[in-house]
């Protein structure tokens, strides 16, 4: 448990692109929406993260590029500082900077438009320039060798696969933020156009522009405001190697391990039980089983199973992406602060048509960043 | 700010950065070495013992410096891979269809992310021995794709 809570939040549609509006504009809707959400005003805010990646901006220092719009330049400037990576770590280095007791507020806006590079050049740039890049690789392709690796190892199918993909973008159906929303059978899955072996077109996360923040503050504060606050209970960023081939890709020992601190600091023991609802960051498919039995929620190898059997469907036992999941919108980076958006709307009772059955008083938001999920945070939220 | 929209512009640019990045005395040895006599060689930690491909100054798990050099033969198993089907041509080393595998060589305890290839894709299966076929000798610059890509052991399989 810590004393930090979620008091605002705001995101923009995700869109394969966003014709009418550029990186500033984007952080802008969301400075002002999350501010809004919260009741509070510029004045209000002391500290702000801003998260962004300079390969996907096309520029350098792309995270103080978008000052004027956020609000760190207000009245003189304000103190700022920036995370390269997915936008749940830039929550972690906001909560912490809280807690070192020098802000009592903190604003975390994150933005990305994949519409305006070349997602693959993009991501071939995070591999090793000596052994790595010069053979062309880049995310899909490494992403479909941990598909691999992880179905033979357990024996899942690639229809276990096409499970999550058929939940997932039915569920965003609901969810008016969401890029990619369709009732697809198993066979649409199967039968799309095959990108790497095993994933197809309908395994892969679409191509995004967004922008999302989130206003954090301090025990004090977040109590004076009207709005029910959002506790941060737990949470934890780990990460594997560089290389793929040091990586057992088959098991994600990062992720297992953040659960661990995330849920050690909440005081989850049985997550499966305890948790309402997980948003998480599946960028393929495949990822989701993965990462569920990592978070303890079934033993390993038995992911594909929990999917098939409904227990994460939308009015399951535990909702998983009842969003429609970064399958349905990946705005890189923002992607993970987008879950955990979607996790503090659920605690509060104003998902909208995706809120999930029953009151929600503990959820899981998870990020990740690098390849085939290098690292991984995970947020445990609740009231 | 209200405006009648006509249209949204957009600004088509391209960056082009130069870099000479430094490969260090462990790749440079490493690179040398697979340049001028077409041979492999992993680091060895003096402490867990594990063999790191491709080679590391440190130990990346006890990070301990005096790692030592071990040869490795140019065979090993194949640990996992994908066949490429989508076009990027800006990037690919090859039209597609195409294979990425990870092949850990004998005495490895890591993997090698390379290209694989003379072998149909639907004949390969993980746990399959390979081997590296390298580059003519004059033709060898010193980089990773020196080595040109593994195939089955033994010889093409098609």
């Amino acid at each position: 448990m810590t004393d930090i809570a979620i008091v605002g939040a705001a995101q923009t549609g995700y869109r394969r692109r966003i014709d009418d509006a550029n990186f500033s504009e984007m952080v802008y809707e969301v400075t002002s929406g999350a501010l809004a959400d919260a009741g509070l005003s510029i004045d209000d805010i002391d500290n702000f993260i801003t998260v962004s990646n300079d390969f996907w901006d096309g520029r350098t220092i792309s995270s103080m590029a978008v000052q004027d719009a956020c609000g760190s330049s207000y009245q003189g400037g304000r103190n700022v500082s920036t995370v390269e990576g997915d936008g749940t770590f830039g929550l972690l280095y906001g909560m912490m900077r809280i807690l070192s007791g020098a802000y009592k507020t903190t604003l975390v806006v994150v933005h990305c438009k994949g519409s305006e590079g070349n997602m693959r050049q993009i991501t071939n740039g995070m591999f090793d320039y000596i052994y790595t890049r010069p053979l062309g690789i880049e995310a899909t392709a490494a992403a479909a060798m941990q598909a691999r690796c992880y179905m033979d190892r357990y024996g899942l199918t690639e229809e276990d696969f096409a499970h999550v993909s058929v939940k997932n973008r039915g569920n965003a159906r609901l969810n008016p933020h969401a890029q990619l929303a369709a009732e697809m059978t198993i066979e649409d899955v199967m039968t799309s156009k095959m990108m790497a072996a095993p994933l197809k077109i309908h395994d892969l996360s679409p191509i995004s522009d967004g922008a999302a923040a989130v206003i954090l503050a301090d025990r004090n504060t977040a109590s004076k405001l009207g709005r029910k606050p959002v506790w941060i209970k737990g949470i934890a960023h780990c990460s594997e190697a560089h290389y793929l081939g040091d990586r057992d890709l088959a098991e994600a020992p990062a992720l297992r391990d953040a659960a661990h601190r995330a849920y050690g600091m909440a005081g989850v023991e049985n997550p499966f039980e305890e948790i309402d609802v997980v948003e998480l960051y599946d960028a393929y498919s495949y990822m989701e089983p993965l990462w569920l039995e990592e978070l303890g929620f079934c033993p390993r190898g038995k992911g594909g199973e929990l999917t098939r059997l409904g227990a994460t469907a939308f009015d399951g036992p535990v909702p998983v992406n009842p969003s429609g999941g970064v399958l349905s919108a990946h705005a890189v980076l923002v992607a993970g602060l987008a879950r955990v958006i979607e996790a503090t709307l659920q605690i509060r009772g104003e998902a909208g048509e995706r809120q999930v059955e029953g009151p929600v008083e503990l959820a899981l938001a998870h990020g990740i960043n690098g390849p085939c999920g290098q690292s991984h945070c995970v947020v445990i939220l609740g009231e | 700010m209200s405006v009648h929209l006509e249209e949204n512009i957009f600004y088509d640019g391209r960056i082009r950065m130069p870099y000479k990045w430094a490969v260090g005395k462990t790749g440079s040895f490493f690179l040398t070495q697979l340049r001028d006599h077409a041979r492999i060689w992993g680091s060895r930690c003096p402490d867990c013992e594990m063999v790191f491909m491709p080679p590391r100054k440190n130990c990346p798990r006890c990070l301990v410096t005096d790692t030592t050099w071990v040869e490795l033969p140019p065979r090993g198993v194949l640990e996992t891979f994908t066949v490429v089907h989508f076009n990027e041509p800006s990037l690919q080393p090859m039209k597609p269809p195409y294979i990425y595998g990870i092949v850990k060589l004998d005495g490895a305890d890591t993997g090698l992310t390379h290209l694989v290839n003379e072998i149909e894709p639907d004949s390969l299966w993980p746990g399959m021995r390979m081997e590296a076929v390298f580059k003519k000798a004059n033709q060898r610059r010193g980089e990773i794709t020196d080595l040109l890509y593994f195939r089955p052991e033994g010889g093409a399989r098609q």
